[in-house]
């Protein structure tokens, strides 16, 4: 790609970076340092999960009072919704719009599925007596860590949906691979904090 | 340039399929894991490993941080190394031995007094 390709905003609605150390275009620098921050939010949170567990006697084992066979779909679900997103991506770059809308919505809709069966999960666990601050099976700081984490995760989720939803109605009408590609770092990262949540609120 | 090329001097598409199935392969050998017969602090090494290897994963070749200039990895870095920092710090703070809230503060005292 020549020099002036990548320096025309007309070819792409993000601004075009300008040094040698940052991305094509601002917006990819902008998405990066928010996820970052947004890291250092989930990181907060894990640390201290980490730190209210790890000296406490009645802490009920994850795996036995959560269930972990819905939540590995769950997690399942989010590998392949990031699939798809790369697919959405792949597919744009070869100039095949209607397709990477296709994989734009299923990316959505794998998101949308995800929200559905957390809110299920939920329900079966509040009737279970698990609340955000009451636990049946021992400490109830179990019950505020477990909702407040996935909680936080579940809201963006939403949000990622929701920009999903926006990014396929703007594909191809101003907004061009650079845009996706952004909305696709934000649903990568979703994926991937799920990944950690997984593992140490459920398996752990 | 078509407006719907990559503007990112057109890097070779990794193997997504390859990535996908290694995903699912690591998320089954986790559940699996959960079950052995080993000692709970092995099983704790093992689960974190495999899971900081997917978001390693996902970040290099679904984010494309591969692909991507330096500054980027080092952002992506920063809050990794921040928040294992953290969690260790933030141990001491959760030890019973150590709890200073323990200890009643002097107004209480005097009115347990009255």
């Amino acid at each position: 790609m020549s020099h002036s390709a990548v320096m025309d905003p007309s070819h792409h609605g993000v601004e075009p970076a300008e040094s040698p150390v940052t991305p094509e275009n601002w917006g990819k620098l902008g998405m990066w340092v928010f996820l970052a921050a947004d890291a250092m939010s989930f990181g907060g949170l894990l640390a201290g999960y980490g730190a209210l567990r790890y000296y406490s006697h009645d802490w009920p084992n994850p795996a036995g009072t959560l269930g972990i066979a819905l939540t590995a779909f769950m997690t399942f679900l989010l590998i392949v919704s990031s699939f798809t997103m790369v697919q959405a991506l792949s597919a744009f770059r070869r100039g095949n719009v209607a397709r990477a809308k296709m994989f734009l919505l299923a990316t959505a809709a794998g998101g949308a599925a995800f929200l559905g069966m957390q809110a299920y999960e939920w329900t079966h666990l509040m009737h279970e007596g698990l609340t955000l601050t009451g636990n049946p099976f021992g400490n109830p700081l179990f019950g505020t860590t477990f909702f407040v984490l996935t909680g936080f995760h579940g809201c963006h989720v939403l949000a990622g949906v929701l920009y999903l939803l926006y990014t396929t109605m703007k594909a191809g009408r101003g907004w061009g691979y650079g845009e996706i590609e952004i909305t696709g770092l934000y649903w990568h990262f979703v994926d991937l904090i799920w990944i950690l949540v997984f593992t140490f609120v459920y398996l752990l | 340039m078509s407006p719907h090329t990559a503007p990112d001097g057109g890097h070779k598409e990794p193997n997504y399929w390859a990535v996908i199935i290694t995903l699912t392969i690591l998320t089954a050998v986790e559940i699996g894991v959960i079950k052995l017969p080993l000692a709970k602090f092995s099983i704790g090494v093992l689960l974190v490993g495999f899971a900081l290897t997917k978001a390693i994963l996902v970040a290099v070749y679904f984010m494309h941080l591969k692909f991507e200039k330096k500054t980027l990895a080092i952002i992506a870095a920063t809050p990794l190394i921040l928040c294992t920092l953290l969690m260790f710090a933030l141990l001491p703070d959760s030890n019973p031995k150590v709890n200073l809230r323990t200890a009643p503060a002097p107004a209480a005292q005097g009115q347990e007094h009255r």
